[in-house]
Protein backbone atom coordinates (compact mmCIF):
# COMPACT_ATOMS: atom_id res chain seq x y z
CA UNK A 1 0.00 0.00 0.00
CA UNK A 2 3.28 2.27 0.55
CA UNK A 3 3.51 2.17 -2.97
CA UNK A 4 1.03 4.93 -3.61
CA UNK A 5 2.50 7.41 -1.07
CA UNK A 6 4.67 9.93 -2.54
CA UNK A 7 8.46 9.09 -1.96
CA UNK A 8 10.41 11.64 -0.02
CA UNK A 9 13.77 12.53 0.94
CA UNK A 10 15.65 10.89 3.61
CA UNK A 11 17.27 12.99 6.45
CA UNK A 12 21.11 12.66 6.07
CA UNK A 13 20.85 9.97 8.94
CA UNK A 14 18.43 8.34 7.86
CA UNK A 15 20.09 8.13 3.94
CA UNK A 16 22.88 5.98 5.63
CA UNK A 17 20.88 3.34 7.11
CA UNK A 18 19.19 3.22 3.87
CA UNK A 19 22.56 2.72 1.85
CA UNK A 20 23.51 0.86 4.55
CA UNK A 21 20.47 -1.91 4.15
CA UNK A 22 20.91 -1.76 0.53
CA UNK A 23 24.55 -3.00 0.43
CA UNK A 24 23.99 -5.58 3.27
CA UNK A 25 20.70 -7.62 1.82
CA UNK A 26 20.39 -6.38 -1.79
CA UNK A 27 17.57 -7.96 -3.55
CA UNK A 28 16.63 -9.38 0.08
CA UNK A 29 14.83 -5.78 1.61
CA UNK A 30 12.91 -2.96 -0.47
CA UNK A 31 13.96 -0.28 1.62
CA UNK A 32 11.20 2.95 0.98
CA UNK A 33 11.42 6.04 2.71
CA UNK A 34 7.85 7.05 3.91
CA UNK A 35 9.20 10.38 5.70
CA UNK A 36 12.25 11.82 5.81
CA UNK A 37 12.61 10.30 9.80
CA UNK A 38 10.57 7.42 8.61
CA UNK A 39 11.95 3.94 7.05
CA UNK A 40 10.27 1.02 5.81
CA UNK A 41 12.07 -2.25 4.70
CA UNK A 42 10.04 -4.72 3.63
CA UNK A 43 11.13 -8.56 3.37
CA UNK A 44 10.32 -12.14 4.00
CA UNK A 45 9.65 -14.24 6.89
CA UNK A 46 12.80 -16.26 6.20
CA UNK A 47 15.19 -13.23 6.57
CA UNK A 48 13.53 -11.35 9.38
CA UNK A 49 15.27 -12.60 12.15
CA UNK A 50 18.97 -11.01 9.96
CA UNK A 51 17.71 -8.58 9.35
CA UNK A 52 16.14 -7.81 13.18
CA UNK A 53 19.73 -8.50 14.76
CA UNK A 54 21.03 -6.15 12.01
CA UNK A 55 19.47 -3.73 12.84
CA UNK A 56 20.27 -4.00 16.24
CA UNK A 57 24.09 -4.92 16.27
CA UNK A 58 25.02 -2.64 13.08
CA UNK A 59 21.98 0.14 12.80
CA UNK A 60 22.21 0.73 16.63
CA UNK A 61 18.43 0.12 17.28
CA UNK A 62 18.10 -1.12 20.94
CA UNK A 63 14.11 -1.55 21.53
CA UNK A 64 10.70 -2.29 19.44
CA UNK A 65 8.07 1.03 19.74
CA UNK A 66 4.78 -0.82 18.46
CA UNK A 67 3.97 -4.38 16.24
CA UNK A 68 1.20 -3.71 13.98
CA UNK A 69 -0.79 -6.27 12.23
CA UNK A 70 -3.09 -5.76 9.19
CA UNK A 71 -4.93 -8.34 7.64
CA UNK A 72 -5.61 -7.88 3.71
CA UNK A 73 -8.04 -10.26 2.71
CA UNK A 74 -7.83 -9.47 -1.01
CA UNK A 75 -4.23 -10.83 -0.90
CA UNK A 76 -5.24 -13.54 1.54
CA UNK A 77 -2.12 -12.25 3.26
CA UNK A 78 -1.87 -10.62 6.54
CA UNK A 79 0.78 -7.83 7.58
CA UNK A 80 3.39 -7.75 10.69
CA UNK A 81 4.82 -4.48 11.10
CA UNK A 82 7.70 -3.95 13.62
CA UNK A 83 8.61 -0.61 14.55
CA UNK A 84 11.85 0.09 16.02
CA UNK A 85 13.58 3.20 18.18
CA UNK A 86 16.70 3.61 19.41
CA UNK A 87 17.55 6.03 22.73
CA UNK A 88 21.42 5.18 22.57
CA UNK A 89 22.22 5.40 18.49
CA UNK A 90 23.89 8.02 17.78
CA UNK A 91 21.08 11.07 16.40
CA UNK A 92 18.90 7.91 15.98
CA UNK A 93 15.78 9.11 18.74
CA UNK A 94 14.18 10.28 15.62
CA UNK A 95 14.61 8.08 13.42
CA UNK A 96 11.70 4.99 13.05
CA UNK A 97 13.11 1.87 11.26
CA UNK A 98 9.65 -0.28 10.09
CA UNK A 99 10.36 -3.84 9.38
CA UNK A 100 7.29 -5.31 7.37
CA UNK A 101 6.72 -8.82 6.84
CA UNK A 102 3.88 -10.54 4.94
CA UNK A 103 2.79 -13.97 5.47
CA UNK A 104 -0.23 -15.77 4.09
CA UNK A 105 -3.76 -16.43 5.67
CA UNK A 106 -3.50 -19.60 5.70
CA UNK A 107 0.01 -19.97 7.28
CA UNK A 108 0.18 -17.34 9.44
CA UNK A 109 3.30 -17.85 11.20
CA UNK A 110 6.73 -16.31 11.25
CA UNK A 111 9.48 -16.56 14.03
CA UNK A 112 9.22 -14.16 17.23
CA UNK A 113 11.55 -11.32 17.72
CA UNK A 114 11.56 -11.52 21.13
CA UNK A 115 15.05 -12.98 21.76
CA UNK A 116 16.07 -10.10 19.45
CA UNK A 117 14.22 -6.80 20.92
CA UNK A 118 13.04 -8.32 24.42
CA UNK A 119 10.30 -5.06 24.12
CA UNK A 120 7.89 -7.21 21.70
CA UNK A 121 6.80 -9.79 23.81
CA UNK A 122 3.46 -8.04 24.98
CA UNK A 123 3.10 -6.86 21.70
CA UNK A 124 3.76 -10.33 19.32
CA UNK A 125 1.04 -11.40 22.44
CA UNK A 126 -1.53 -8.86 21.70
CA UNK A 127 -1.34 -9.80 17.54
CA UNK A 128 -1.41 -13.21 18.14
CA UNK A 129 -5.07 -13.35 19.68
CA UNK A 130 -5.95 -10.22 17.54
CA UNK A 131 -4.79 -11.63 14.03
CA UNK A 132 -4.36 -15.08 14.73
CA UNK A 133 -0.72 -14.96 14.28
CA UNK A 134 1.53 -17.13 15.38
CA UNK A 135 5.26 -16.10 16.56
CA UNK A 136 7.33 -19.19 16.77
CA UNK A 137 9.82 -19.25 19.63
CA UNK A 138 7.38 -16.67 21.60
CA UNK A 139 8.00 -18.33 25.06
CA UNK A 140 4.26 -17.63 26.18
CA UNK A 141 1.83 -16.93 23.71
CA UNK A 142 -1.12 -16.70 25.90
CA UNK A 143 -4.08 -14.53 25.53
CA UNK A 144 -3.85 -11.00 26.81
CA UNK A 145 -7.06 -8.56 26.25
CA UNK A 146 -9.65 -11.15 25.31
CA UNK A 147 -11.72 -12.93 27.62
CA UNK A 148 -11.15 -16.57 28.86
CA UNK A 149 -14.13 -17.61 26.61
CA UNK A 150 -13.42 -15.60 23.50
CA UNK A 151 -14.46 -18.45 20.81
CA UNK A 152 -15.10 -16.15 17.40
CA UNK A 153 -12.29 -15.80 14.99
CA UNK A 154 -9.57 -12.93 16.29
CA UNK A 155 -11.62 -9.88 16.31
CA UNK A 156 -8.88 -8.02 14.68
CA UNK A 157 -9.53 -9.69 10.98
CA UNK A 158 -11.38 -8.17 8.48
CA UNK A 159 -13.83 -11.05 8.20
CA UNK A 160 -14.55 -10.50 11.86
CA UNK A 161 -18.08 -7.84 12.29
CA UNK A 162 -18.90 -6.12 15.18
CA UNK A 163 -21.82 -7.51 16.80
CA UNK A 164 -24.80 -5.12 15.19
CA UNK A 165 -22.77 -4.05 12.64
CA UNK A 166 -23.83 -4.78 8.82
CA UNK A 167 -21.80 -6.20 5.94
CA UNK A 168 -20.63 -2.93 4.07
CA UNK A 169 -21.27 -0.64 7.20
CA UNK B 1 10.02 -32.55 43.27
CA UNK B 2 7.83 -34.74 40.95
CA UNK B 3 6.66 -38.13 41.06
CA UNK B 4 5.14 -40.72 38.12
CA UNK B 5 1.75 -42.29 38.97
CA UNK B 6 2.14 -46.01 38.48
CA UNK B 7 -1.05 -46.55 36.08
CA UNK B 8 -1.47 -43.86 34.20
CA UNK B 9 2.25 -41.94 33.22
CA UNK B 10 1.44 -38.39 34.65
CA UNK B 11 3.67 -36.30 36.55
CA UNK B 12 2.59 -34.74 39.83
CA UNK B 13 4.95 -31.39 41.14
CA UNK B 14 4.82 -31.33 44.55
CA UNK B 15 3.33 -27.22 45.59
CA UNK B 16 5.61 -26.00 48.14
CA UNK B 17 3.87 -25.56 51.27
CA UNK B 18 5.56 -22.34 52.46
CA UNK B 19 4.53 -20.26 48.74
CA UNK B 20 0.86 -18.65 48.68
CA UNK B 21 -1.12 -17.07 45.33
CA UNK B 22 -1.96 -14.12 45.73
CA UNK B 23 -4.94 -12.36 43.07
CA UNK B 24 -4.50 -8.55 43.30
CA UNK B 25 -7.79 -7.21 41.21
CA UNK B 26 -9.14 -6.27 39.37
CA UNK B 27 -11.95 -4.97 41.67
CA UNK B 28 -8.81 -3.74 44.16
CA UNK B 29 -9.08 -0.25 45.15
CA UNK B 30 -5.74 0.64 44.13
CA UNK B 31 -5.22 -1.44 41.11
CA UNK B 32 -7.58 -0.37 38.61
CA UNK B 33 -9.64 -2.47 36.51
CA UNK B 34 -6.27 -4.84 36.30
CA UNK B 35 -5.34 -8.34 37.75
CA UNK B 36 -2.23 -9.50 38.81
CA UNK B 37 -1.34 -12.67 40.82
CA UNK B 38 1.79 -12.55 42.60
CA UNK B 39 3.31 -15.64 44.49
CA UNK B 40 4.74 -14.87 47.44
CA UNK B 41 7.60 -16.56 49.68
CA UNK B 42 7.09 -14.80 53.07
CA UNK B 43 7.07 -11.63 52.72
CA UNK B 44 9.21 -11.54 49.20
CA UNK B 45 7.44 -11.39 46.19
CA UNK B 46 8.99 -14.57 44.02
CA UNK B 47 6.75 -14.54 40.95
CA UNK B 48 4.16 -11.93 39.54
CA UNK B 49 1.67 -12.82 36.36
CA UNK B 50 0.00 -9.64 34.90
CA UNK B 51 -3.60 -10.01 33.30
CA UNK B 52 -5.04 -7.27 31.55
CA UNK B 53 -7.94 -6.91 29.53
CA UNK B 54 -10.49 -6.03 32.08
CA UNK B 55 -11.43 -3.02 30.27
CA UNK B 56 -10.75 -3.97 26.92
CA UNK B 57 -13.10 -2.52 24.41
CA UNK B 58 -11.66 -2.68 21.08
CA UNK B 59 -10.72 0.86 20.27
CA UNK B 60 -8.46 -0.11 16.89
CA UNK B 61 -11.60 -2.34 15.80
CA UNK B 62 -14.14 -0.05 15.84
CA UNK B 63 -12.26 2.51 14.18
CA UNK B 64 -13.01 0.33 10.74
CA UNK B 65 -16.24 1.91 11.22
CA UNK B 66 -16.17 5.44 11.80
CA UNK B 67 -14.63 8.30 9.91
CA UNK B 68 -11.43 9.71 10.76
CA UNK B 69 -13.39 12.57 12.39
CA UNK B 70 -15.89 10.55 14.21
CA UNK B 71 -13.20 8.38 15.72
CA UNK B 72 -11.77 11.03 18.17
CA UNK B 73 -14.51 10.81 20.69
CA UNK B 74 -14.44 7.36 21.06
CA UNK B 75 -10.58 6.96 21.06
CA UNK B 76 -10.19 9.57 23.54
CA UNK B 77 -12.39 7.14 26.36
CA UNK B 78 -9.28 5.06 26.60
CA UNK B 79 -7.63 7.17 28.62
CA UNK B 80 -9.40 9.57 30.28
CA UNK B 81 -7.04 11.25 32.54
CA UNK B 82 -4.80 12.01 29.50
CA UNK B 83 -7.61 12.78 26.32
CA UNK B 84 -5.89 15.93 24.34
CA UNK B 85 -2.16 13.40 23.97
CA UNK B 86 -3.92 10.42 23.13
CA UNK B 87 -5.79 11.88 19.84
CA UNK B 88 -3.08 13.97 19.69
CA UNK B 89 -0.68 11.60 17.33
CA UNK B 90 -4.08 10.10 16.06
CA UNK B 91 -4.68 13.17 14.05
CA UNK B 92 -1.11 13.61 13.35
CA UNK B 93 -0.95 10.87 11.65
CA UNK B 94 -4.04 11.69 9.79
CA UNK B 95 -2.77 14.76 8.70
CA UNK B 96 0.05 13.42 7.39
CA UNK B 97 -1.90 11.48 5.17
CA UNK B 98 -4.41 14.13 4.58
CA UNK B 99 -0.85 15.93 3.08
CA UNK B 100 -2.61 19.21 5.59
CA UNK B 101 -0.78 22.27 7.13
CA UNK B 102 -2.39 23.46 10.79
CA UNK B 103 -2.07 26.82 11.28
CA UNK B 104 0.49 28.03 13.59
CA UNK B 105 -2.31 29.40 16.46
CA UNK B 106 -3.89 26.36 16.17
CA UNK B 107 -0.24 24.68 17.08
CA UNK B 108 0.43 26.76 20.22
CA UNK B 109 -3.03 26.25 21.26
CA UNK B 110 -2.60 22.17 20.78
CA UNK B 111 0.44 23.19 23.39
CA UNK B 112 -1.26 24.41 25.78
CA UNK B 113 -3.78 21.86 25.91
CA UNK B 114 -1.52 18.88 26.15
CA UNK B 115 0.74 20.87 28.95
CA UNK B 116 -2.25 21.52 30.72
CA UNK B 117 -3.67 17.57 30.43
CA UNK B 118 -0.26 16.58 31.64
CA UNK B 119 -0.60 18.62 34.52
CA UNK B 120 -3.91 17.54 35.59
CA UNK B 121 -3.08 13.33 34.59
CA UNK B 122 0.13 13.86 36.89
CA UNK B 123 -1.86 15.33 39.91
CA UNK B 124 -4.38 12.66 39.37
CA UNK B 125 -1.11 10.21 39.75
CA UNK B 126 0.08 11.57 42.56
CA UNK B 127 -3.00 11.68 44.23
CA UNK B 128 -3.08 7.99 43.88
CA UNK B 129 0.10 7.32 44.67
CA UNK B 130 -0.10 9.41 47.99
CA UNK B 131 -2.66 7.29 49.48
CA UNK B 132 -0.87 4.17 48.56
CA UNK B 133 1.84 5.20 50.94
CA UNK B 134 -0.70 6.11 52.96
CA UNK B 135 -0.08 10.08 53.37
CA UNK B 136 -4.02 11.04 53.15
CA UNK B 137 -3.33 14.61 52.92
CA UNK B 138 -0.85 13.90 49.44
CA UNK B 139 -4.55 12.39 48.36
CA UNK B 140 -6.56 15.26 48.79
CA UNK B 141 -4.13 18.15 48.00
CA UNK B 142 -3.40 17.28 44.40
CA UNK B 143 -6.98 15.97 43.23
CA UNK B 144 -8.34 19.37 44.50
CA UNK B 145 -5.81 21.62 42.51
CA UNK B 146 -6.32 19.16 39.40
CA UNK B 147 -9.70 20.75 39.71
CA UNK B 148 -8.29 24.38 38.67
CA UNK B 149 -6.97 22.82 35.93
CA UNK B 150 -9.81 20.93 34.84
CA UNK B 151 -11.41 24.64 35.13
CA UNK B 152 -8.54 25.97 32.92
CA UNK B 153 -9.45 22.88 30.41
CA UNK B 154 -12.65 23.99 30.53
CA UNK B 155 -12.32 27.42 29.38
CA UNK B 156 -11.06 26.39 26.76
CA UNK B 157 -12.35 23.10 25.37
CA UNK B 158 -15.96 23.61 26.93
CA UNK B 159 -16.08 20.01 28.53
CA UNK B 160 -14.44 19.25 31.71
CA UNK B 161 -12.73 16.15 30.77
CA UNK B 162 -13.49 14.66 27.27
CA UNK B 163 -12.84 18.13 24.81
CA UNK B 164 -12.16 16.51 21.70
CA UNK B 165 -10.55 19.16 21.10
CA UNK B 166 -7.00 18.09 19.31
CA UNK B 167 -9.03 17.13 15.65
CA UNK B 168 -7.67 16.46 11.78
CA UNK B 169 -6.89 19.46 11.10
CA UNK B 170 -6.23 21.75 14.43
CA UNK B 171 -8.22 22.54 17.59
CA UNK B 172 -12.11 22.59 17.50
CA UNK B 173 -11.74 26.13 18.64
CA UNK B 174 -10.00 29.77 19.78
CA UNK B 175 -9.75 30.65 23.29
CA UNK B 176 -11.38 32.81 24.66
CA UNK B 177 -9.27 36.35 25.82
CA UNK B 178 -10.01 35.61 29.50
CA UNK B 179 -7.95 32.35 29.34
CA UNK B 180 -4.08 34.16 29.47
CA UNK B 181 -5.13 36.06 32.95
CA UNK B 182 -6.72 33.70 34.43
CA UNK B 183 -4.03 30.68 33.61
CA UNK B 184 -1.35 32.80 34.78
CA UNK B 185 -3.28 33.53 38.01
CA UNK B 186 -3.35 29.60 38.70
CA UNK B 187 0.18 29.22 37.74
CA UNK B 188 1.39 31.85 40.62
CA UNK B 189 -0.57 30.01 43.15
CA UNK B 190 0.33 26.30 41.84
CA UNK B 191 4.07 27.19 41.84
CA UNK B 192 4.07 27.83 46.07
CA UNK B 193 1.54 25.20 46.29
CA UNK B 194 4.53 22.26 44.26
CA UNK B 195 6.26 24.03 47.10
CA UNK B 196 4.25 22.77 50.07
CA UNK B 197 4.18 19.45 48.08
CA UNK B 198 7.62 19.17 47.71
CA UNK B 199 7.91 19.67 51.67
CA UNK B 200 5.31 17.98 53.05
CA UNK B 201 5.39 14.49 50.71
CA UNK B 202 8.87 14.35 48.38
CA UNK B 203 10.91 15.59 51.67
CA UNK B 204 8.93 13.37 53.63
CA UNK B 205 11.23 10.97 55.31
CA UNK B 206 8.68 8.71 55.24
CA UNK B 207 8.39 8.98 51.44
CA UNK B 208 12.09 8.38 51.10
CA UNK B 209 12.19 5.59 53.27
CA UNK B 210 9.11 3.97 51.02
CA UNK B 211 10.51 4.90 47.75
CA UNK B 212 14.46 5.22 47.79
CA UNK B 213 16.38 2.36 46.21
CA UNK B 214 12.95 0.50 46.43
CA UNK B 215 12.14 -0.95 42.46
CA UNK B 216 15.23 -0.23 40.84
CA UNK B 217 15.35 -0.26 36.99
CA UNK B 218 18.50 0.10 35.68
CA UNK B 219 19.14 1.77 32.45
CA UNK B 220 20.12 -0.75 30.39
CA UNK B 221 17.49 -2.98 30.97
CA UNK B 222 14.88 0.11 31.27
CA UNK B 223 16.27 0.50 27.33
CA UNK B 224 15.85 -3.00 26.39
CA UNK B 225 12.80 -3.34 27.38
CA UNK B 226 11.64 -0.02 25.44
CA UNK B 227 9.55 1.95 28.63
CA UNK B 228 8.66 5.06 28.31
CA UNK B 229 7.95 8.98 29.70
CA UNK B 230 8.57 9.28 32.96
CA UNK B 231 9.35 5.23 34.10
CA UNK B 232 12.47 5.73 31.34
CA UNK B 233 13.61 9.29 32.77
CA UNK B 234 13.55 7.80 35.95
CA UNK B 235 16.22 5.73 34.62
CA UNK B 236 18.46 7.75 33.68
CA UNK B 237 17.49 8.69 30.42
CA UNK B 238 17.09 12.36 28.69
CA UNK B 239 14.39 11.21 26.68
CA UNK B 240 11.54 12.82 25.65
CA UNK B 241 9.68 12.84 22.24
CA UNK B 242 9.03 16.76 22.50
CA UNK B 243 12.67 17.01 22.29
CA UNK B 244 13.91 13.88 20.00
CA UNK B 245 11.73 14.59 17.36
CA UNK B 246 9.54 17.81 17.96
CA UNK B 247 6.28 18.00 17.10
CA UNK B 248 3.92 21.22 16.76
CA UNK B 249 6.55 24.24 17.90
CA UNK B 250 8.42 22.52 20.99
CA UNK B 251 11.84 23.04 19.15
CA UNK B 252 10.82 26.86 19.88
CA UNK B 253 10.55 26.28 23.56
CA UNK B 254 12.75 26.85 26.26
CA UNK B 255 12.24 23.39 28.86
CA UNK B 256 14.13 20.45 30.56
CA UNK B 257 13.71 17.18 30.37
CA UNK B 258 14.38 15.85 33.86
CA UNK B 259 16.32 12.19 34.21
CA UNK B 260 17.36 10.83 37.57
CA UNK B 261 20.61 8.44 37.87
CA UNK B 262 18.84 6.45 41.12
CA UNK B 263 16.71 4.51 38.99
CA UNK B 264 14.13 3.76 41.73
CA UNK B 265 10.52 4.45 42.60
CA UNK B 266 11.92 8.14 44.29
CA UNK B 267 13.50 9.14 41.02
CA UNK B 268 10.19 7.94 38.82
CA UNK B 269 7.96 9.99 41.79
CA UNK B 270 10.28 13.24 41.18
CA UNK B 271 10.06 13.51 37.39
CA UNK B 272 6.45 13.66 37.59
CA UNK B 273 7.43 16.21 40.18
CA UNK B 274 9.60 18.08 37.67
CA UNK B 275 7.53 17.98 34.54
CA UNK B 276 4.18 19.73 36.27
CA UNK B 277 6.93 22.92 36.88
CA UNK B 278 8.14 22.19 33.28
CA UNK B 279 4.82 22.35 31.53
CA UNK B 280 3.44 25.40 33.54
CA UNK B 281 6.60 27.07 32.11
CA UNK B 282 5.61 25.78 28.33
CA UNK B 283 2.41 27.15 28.74
CA UNK B 284 3.50 30.64 30.15
CA UNK B 285 5.83 30.47 26.52
CA UNK B 286 3.09 29.76 24.82
CA UNK B 287 0.89 32.49 25.82
CA UNK B 288 3.69 35.13 24.73
CA UNK B 289 4.40 33.71 21.45
CA UNK B 290 0.93 32.57 19.98
CA UNK B 291 0.06 34.66 16.86
CA UNK B 292 -3.22 35.49 16.26
CA UNK B 293 -5.25 33.99 13.23
CA UNK B 294 -6.71 31.17 12.43
CA UNK B 295 -6.92 27.60 14.22
CA UNK B 296 -8.08 25.43 12.10
CA UNK B 297 -8.06 24.02 8.06
CA UNK B 298 -11.60 23.22 7.76
CA UNK B 299 -12.11 19.63 6.68
CA UNK B 300 -15.33 17.69 5.11
CA UNK B 301 -16.65 15.10 7.55
CA UNK B 302 -16.04 12.43 4.69
CA UNK B 303 -12.89 13.52 4.23
CA UNK B 304 -10.30 11.43 2.31
CA UNK B 305 -6.76 10.53 2.79
CA UNK B 306 -4.14 9.79 0.48
CA UNK B 307 -3.43 5.57 0.31
CA UNK B 308 -0.13 4.93 2.18
CA UNK B 309 0.67 4.69 6.14
CA UNK B 310 1.88 7.07 8.64
CA UNK B 311 3.23 6.82 12.08
CA UNK B 312 2.95 9.41 14.45
CA UNK B 313 3.88 10.01 18.18
CA UNK B 314 3.18 12.52 20.65
CA UNK B 315 4.96 12.77 24.73
CA UNK B 316 2.06 12.11 26.45
CA UNK B 317 2.08 12.16 30.39
CA UNK B 318 2.56 8.67 30.46
CA UNK B 319 5.32 8.62 27.85
CA UNK B 320 5.49 7.89 24.25
CA UNK B 321 2.02 7.59 22.52
CA UNK B 322 2.19 6.37 18.90
CA UNK B 323 -0.53 5.84 16.65
CA UNK B 324 0.57 3.77 13.17
CA UNK B 325 -2.59 4.41 10.74
CA UNK B 326 -2.97 2.57 7.18
CA UNK B 327 -5.21 3.89 4.76
CA UNK B 328 -6.53 2.87 1.53
CA UNK B 329 -7.64 6.12 0.73
CA UNK B 330 -11.22 6.04 1.53
CA UNK B 331 -13.15 7.87 4.72
CA UNK B 332 -12.16 5.17 7.22
CA UNK B 333 -9.03 3.91 8.09
CA UNK B 334 -8.00 0.61 6.92
CA UNK B 335 -6.19 0.29 9.67
CA UNK B 336 -5.34 2.22 13.31
CA UNK B 337 -2.73 0.63 15.59
CA UNK B 338 -1.97 2.34 19.10
CA UNK B 339 0.91 1.71 20.78
CA UNK B 340 0.34 2.84 24.44
CA UNK B 341 2.71 3.94 26.94
CA UNK B 342 0.99 2.02 29.86
CA UNK B 343 0.96 -1.27 27.85
CA UNK B 344 5.07 -0.56 27.13
CA UNK B 345 5.56 0.15 30.72
CA UNK B 346 3.33 -3.37 31.56
CA UNK B 347 6.17 -4.74 30.37
CA UNK B 348 8.61 -4.11 33.97
CA UNK B 349 5.94 -4.82 36.44
CA UNK B 350 7.48 -8.54 36.49
CA UNK B 351 11.27 -7.14 36.98
CA UNK B 352 10.41 -4.83 39.56
CA UNK B 353 8.24 -6.49 42.07
CA UNK B 354 10.54 -10.32 41.60
CA UNK B 355 12.14 -9.91 44.85
CA UNK B 356 10.65 -6.87 46.44
CA UNK B 357 8.33 -6.88 49.82
CA UNK B 358 4.89 -6.97 49.47
CA UNK B 359 4.29 -3.63 51.34
CA UNK B 360 6.29 -1.86 48.49
CA UNK B 361 4.05 -3.38 45.98
CA UNK B 362 1.74 -0.17 45.79
CA UNK B 363 4.62 2.19 45.32
CA UNK B 364 6.11 -0.05 42.73
CA UNK B 365 3.23 -0.53 40.68
CA UNK B 366 1.98 2.85 41.15
CA UNK B 367 4.98 4.86 40.24
CA UNK B 368 4.81 3.11 36.51
CA UNK B 369 1.97 5.19 36.43
CA UNK B 370 -0.07 2.12 34.76
CA UNK B 371 -3.50 3.15 33.42
CA UNK B 372 -5.69 -0.14 32.72
CA UNK B 373 -8.01 1.65 30.39
CA UNK B 374 -5.28 2.93 28.18
CA UNK B 375 -3.77 -0.30 28.35
CA UNK B 376 -7.08 -2.16 27.32
CA UNK B 377 -7.67 0.35 24.57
Amino acid sequence: MSGAQAKQEPSPRAHELVNSLNSTFGQMVSVTVLRPNRIRVQTDRANLRALATFARDMLHFDHCTNVSGTDFPKDKQIQIDYHLGSIDGEDLRSVILGLTCRVPSDDAKLPSLIEIFPSVDLHERETYEMLGVTFEGHPELARLLLPEDWSDIPPMLKAYRLPGRLEGE
Amino acid sequence: MSMPLASSGLQTAQVAEDKLVVSIGPQHPGAGHFRFTITVDGDTIVDVAPDPGYVHRGAEKQTEYRTYLQSIPMLERSSLTDVTNIIGPYSLAAEELMGIEIPPRGQYLRMIMSENQRIMSHLYWLGIQGIFLGHSTMFMWPLGDRDIFVDLGQMIGGARITYSYWIPGGVRNDMPESFKPRALKVFDYFETRLKDYERIFFQNPLFLKRTEDVGVLRREDAIKLGVVGPVLRGSDVKSDTRIDEPYCFYKDLDFEVPSYKECDTYARCMVHLVEMRQSMRIIRQCLEKMPLGPVRVKLSPQQRTNPGEAYARVEAARGAMSFHIISDGSTKPYRVRISVPSMRNLIVLKKLLIGSHVADMPAIYWSLDYWPVEADK
